[in-house]
């Protein structure tokens, strides 16, 4: 186990939750919370409790919507499950990852000798 | 798009918060059922299960708080919390939230109140539209009265045709008396006022009647149909508001009038011309009829055509002025009412609201100082009460401190605190302002122009807003960062009473305490200046005796064919009047004059003595009465020579009464024997030679308290009176006389209206009535500023008592006695009032010079003032602490030892 978790930018927790949702299906919030826990290799959630203000903000945003069920050992639990919204926020989100980190691999990859540029 | 969405779903969540809680303590409670399960599936036991569930979930109320946060609006959710626990903490406390809800009452209320008549008086522009046009055309003031400040029909169409930078000009008749209307409807015919106006009045000033028409050129001219227009009171009293009105005719001074229109509630002739005077109905002044040999009648009133400044307006009458005459007809009349050598006359427009308003705009500032001042006292003394609460609650909020509250929450939970408290003050203070103002508006005896308009607008409500948040701001701040910035340990360790903490609170509460009796002296001294210069007023020798006398407007009826006819018929009618007034039984004397002094006057031209040259500039001319034989005596005025009599006939030489100081300055031009005046004889021009006879009292003619101007009194045989007021002096209070002088006049004149009999006393009350007022409102700020000033010391020692009632005790175990502790804490309270005193009186002499020129009669540094408000400050400062120091003598040192 990592000994320091990765500190999330703002809006981090909530593109993972989408993409969660998306590959997962409709799952409650302690499936998520797992789910996230378990792909980062517990590199980024603090606590499994902060989930639930993402999903809130997430769902007040109207990207995924929220139902009652119950889970597979018979438990009632609250199950989220992204829609169409969702789908095409987390494409842009996508997008957007992706051009951030490129830009930031190129910014990463630079020599010394080209960051000083050329002499006049 | 989302944003909005969002937004709108945080409001719901805000408003739907119990539901959405317990929703989401269900979903935390399923989460830790669910890690609970796949914890026993991992082969661990129950309880070790449950506890990783609850380790892996994290602190519960951070989640539950940042979910909150997430979906709802949590700043209002805080504020809500803030307020309700505010209204517990108040309701638990009525003593101190009454008291403090009192206090701001009183300092808001006055203080709205004020602003109001401010507003009114000041702020807001006169009640026409665009009344930034308007201007007062008239020449400087003058002692000559009304005369002086009027135009002649002739000047009035001149100025018209030559100035340029008036959209049109008007004016009214400035000598209609009160009561010149005589309304017959069958019995006994009602007595009204009416005021002439030329016939584009209402035309410039932008009125529009609110039913009928308002006059064409065509009502006022020679020989036109008689018409009126009636304002709005006159027409609900006496006509029961007929909807139907415009297009009847009344017996109007015997003449069948048609009333064609109705003048809207907004418009007040008297509030805005004539402070304090009723005027019932407006008719047409006919400029090419009579009046035009009237001499000067006219006021002038000028609508500047738009972007004319006020500085162009005075330039181009000045330019105009040369072109007007007194008469047309007389060349060598021709600009007189242009700026002479010595600097005297001039044609000047002015503001009309500088004109309707401007004297009283000093007193006004006054005034809203004045209640400025009580607003900081009562801030102070809302900063003390909370100090005192302050340092009880230090424990509380050091507890919520150490439990995570920042610093800014406190600051906020206090500020909210105030915020109610203040806001409760405004609700009060409003209604308080709001009977204040109902009581000033309804003060129609009260000489002060735009008054019958005052009420609490929507200025008004801004402005009580603005001071509620603003006081709440002042005295919350400073108990808010003392307590928020507390050291936590220390206020959660100190346990009150002797500690270090409790003397910082004391010392800062001492420092307000002080300012308190500063701002409260500063407050009296100007209240005792006021009334010391309003006493004074009230002992001016006013040249006539008020008391006991009363005057009622005598209808007489003088027609005849020829001059010579109608004077004897004049003589005959108020000789046999005057006879018949005093054979009532309680009646001293009677008399008449045609015109009352502290009411309208007139004058007429110059004369000088018989024989000497004139001075090359005119001094303003004396006002002229015209009075019957026993006035003098009726008003109470002394005399040297003789009295008119009944035989000073038109046939008889001419005679006339002069003022002590006009018959100085003539004896002094013409070089009296003696300096005395009486049998002397004056030239009024073209041969028209009149003999002093008597020498009377200078009066004041037009307020009581400034200097008076000249006045000369001719014989009503041997001039024509322009009216006639009956004074009746009497034995008992006068009213009762009212019936039986109104009586004598019917038997005499069927036609006599049932005019006012109106006591002397209340034309002097009628000119004071300014002053009373501002001396009246002013002392009362005074009064709530002393008390206010007395409650913060009393709490402050008081608080001090009870802090110490420990120390106290461990003195009077150590065998002080009841004496030691009484002093020590009245000395103290002595001392606080002393330092406080000191300071108010040097700010007071500062004060003092800045209402100086609202004073009569009394020097800014008047000693009385000063040393009365000193020795009151100290009386009330010694009681207030007198209360404290006796409970602290009876405490009981055992009690007191034990307790803590």
């Amino acid at each position: 186990m990592p000994s320091e978790k990765l500190d999330l930018l703002q809006g981090t927790l909530d593109v993972m939750v989408l993409k969660t949702l998306v590959a997962m299906g409709p799952m409650h919030g302690y499936g998520i919370a797992r789910r996230i826990e378990q792909v980062s290799g517990h590199q980024v959630l603090l606590n499994q409790g902060t989930i639930y203000a993402s999903l809130v903000r997430v769902e007040q945003h109207g990207w995924i919507v929220s139902s009652w069920g119950t889970s597979e050992n018979n438990r009632k639990a609250k199950f989220y499950a992204i829609n169409e919204a969702g789908r095409r926020q987390l494409a842009k989100e996508t997008a957007y990852w992706e051009r951030l980190a490129g830009v930031m691999d190129k910014v990463m990859a630079m020599r010394p000798s080209e960051a000083e540029g050329e002499p006049a | 798009m989302s944003i909005l969405r969002r937004a709108r779903e945080r409001w719901r969540a805000f408003r739907s918060k119990p539901q959405l809680d317990a929703e989401l303590e269900a979903e935390i409670a399923a989460h830790i059922d669910l890690a609970t399960d796949e914890n026993l599936r991992l082969g661990m036991s129950p309880g070790e299960a449950r506890r990783k569930a609850l380790v892996d979930f994290g602190g519960m109320n951070l989640a539950k708080d940042q979910q909150r946060e997430a979906r709802g609006l949590m700043k209002l959710d805080i504020l809500m919390q803030d307020l309700r626990y505010t209204f517990r903490t108040l309701v638990r406390d009525p003593g101190f939230t009454v008291v403090a809800v009192l206090i701001l009452a009183l300092g808001i209320g006055a203080n709205v109140a004020v602003f109001s008549v401010v507003n009114t008086l000041l702020l807001r522009p006169l009640p026409f539209p665009d009344s930034q046009q308007l201007v007062w055309i008239a020449p400087p003031p003058t002692k000559c009265g009304q005369s002086c400040a009027t135009y002649s029909t002739d000047a009035y169409d001149e100025f018209r045709l030559y100035s340029r930078t008036f959209q049109d000009v008007t004016g009214y008749f400035a000598f209609s008396s009160p009561g010149n209307l005589s309304l017959n409807r069958g019995g006994a015919p009602i007595s009204a006022t009416g005021i002439d106006v030329i016939a584009n009045f209402f035309k410039v000033l932008g009125v529009q009647p609110a039913m009928g028409r308002v006059f064409r050129p065509e009502d006022a001219v020679d020989g036109a149909a008689p018409v009126v227009i009636l304002t709005d009171a006159w027409w609900r009293t006496q006509f029961n508001a007929d909807p139907n009105i415009v297009g009847k005719a009344f017996d109007i001074n015997g003449m069948q009038t048609t009333v064609i229109g109705v003048l809207p509630k907004s418009f007040d002739f008297g509030a805005v011309f004539s402070p304090g005077a009723k005027v019932d109905a407006i008719t047409p002044l006919d400029l090419y009829g009579p009046p035009r040999s009237y001499g000067n009648i006219v006021t002038m009133i000028g609508r500047m055509k738009p972007g004319v400044t006020i500085a162009q307006a005075q330039g181009d009458a000045a330019a105009a002025a040369p072109h007007m005459c007194w008469q047309n007809k007389v060349p060598q009349s021709c600009g007189a009412y242009a700026l002479q050598k010595d600097g005297t006359g001039g044609v000047v427009p002015v503001l009309l609201k500088d004109y309707v308003t401007g004297k009283l705009r000093r007193s006004l500032v006054v005034l809203w100082c004045a209640v400025g001042a009580i607003l900081l006292i009562a801030c102070v003394n809302l900063s003390n009460l909370l100090l005192a609460r302050a340092a009880t609650r230090s424990k509380e909020f050091a507890m919520r401190g150490a439990l995570g509250a920042s610093r800014a929450r406190i600051v906020a939970q206090l500020l909210t605190e105030s915020l109610v408290l203040s806001g409760a003050g405004a609700v009060f203070g409003l209604s308080l302002a709001f009977v204040l103002i109902t009581w000033l508006a309804h003060q129609k005896a009260v000489a002060l122009p735009l008054l019958m308009t005052l009420r609490i607008d929507g200025a008004a409500l801004g402005w009580t807003v603005l001071i509620a948040v603003a006081t709440a701001i002042l005295f919350g701040l400073l108990p808010g960062l003392r307590l928020a910035g507390g050291n936590l340990q220390e206020a959660l360790k100190d346990s009150g009473a002797g500690s270090g903490q409790g003397r910082k609170h004391d010392r800062t509460r001492s420092v307000l305490v002080v300012t308190e009796v500063a701002l409260a002296c500063v407050l009296l001294v100007g209240a005792g200046l006021l009334l010391r210069s309003f006493m004074r007023v009230l002992s001016v020798d006013l040249g006539f005796e008020p008391a006991r006398a009363a005057a009622i407007q005598v209808d007489f009826d003088a027609s005849a064919p020829t001059a010579a006819a109608s004077a004897e018929k004049l003589r005959v009618t108020f000789q046999q009047v005057i006879a018949r007034v005093s054979r009532i039984p309680g009646v001293e004397a009677a008399g008449v004059s045609d015109y009352l002094p502290l009411g309208q006057n007139r004058s007429w031209g110059m004369s000088y003595p018989k024989g000497v040259k004139p001075p090359d500039n005119n001094p303003d001319s004396p006002l002229v009465y015209v009075v019957s034989p026993g006035y003098i005596r009726a008003m109470g005025t002394r005399i040297e020579g003789r009295d008119f009599t009944w035989d000073d006939g038109p046939s008889s030489e001419k005679v006339v009464m002069i003022d002590r100081d006009l018959a100085r300055y003539y004896a002094r031009m013409a070089n009296w024997p003696n300096g005395n005046a009486i049998g002397q004889v004056l030239d009024g021009g073209g041969g028209n030679l009149v003999r002093i006879v008597g020498i009377v009292d200078n009066v004041h003619e037009e307020n009581t308290d400034g200097a008076t101007g000249w006045q000369m009194y001719f014989p009503m045989t041997q001039a024509n009176p322009n009216g006639a007021q009956l004074i009746v002096r009497t034995q008992q209070p006068p009213d009762s006389l009212a019936s039986s002088v109104l009586g004598a006049l019917r038997e005499l004149n069927p036609k006599q209206t049932a005019a006012e009999f109106r006591p002397l006393q209340t034309l002097v009350d009628h000119a004071n009535s300014p002053r009373r007022l501002f001396m009246l409102l002013v002392s009362s700020f005074a009064a709530l500023g002393l008390g206010l000033a007395a409650i913060g010391i009393y709490g402050v020692i008081s608080y001090s008592v009870t802090q110490r009632t420990q120390e106290i005790g461990v003195r009077m175990a150590l065998g002080a006695t009841l004496g030691q502790v009484q002093r020590a804490v009245i000395g103290k309270t002595l001392k606080l009032a002393l330092v406080g005193i000191a300071l108010g009186t040097i700010a007071s002499l500062l004060a003092a010079k800045a209402i100086a020129a609202l004073l009569f009669g009394t020097a800014p540094t008047d000693p009385a003032a000063f040393v009365g408000v000193i020795v009151l400050l100290g009386g009330v400062s010694f009681a207030a602490g007198w209360i404290p120091a006796r409970r602290a003598s009876r405490i009981n040192p055992m009690v007191a030892l034990k307790n803590n």
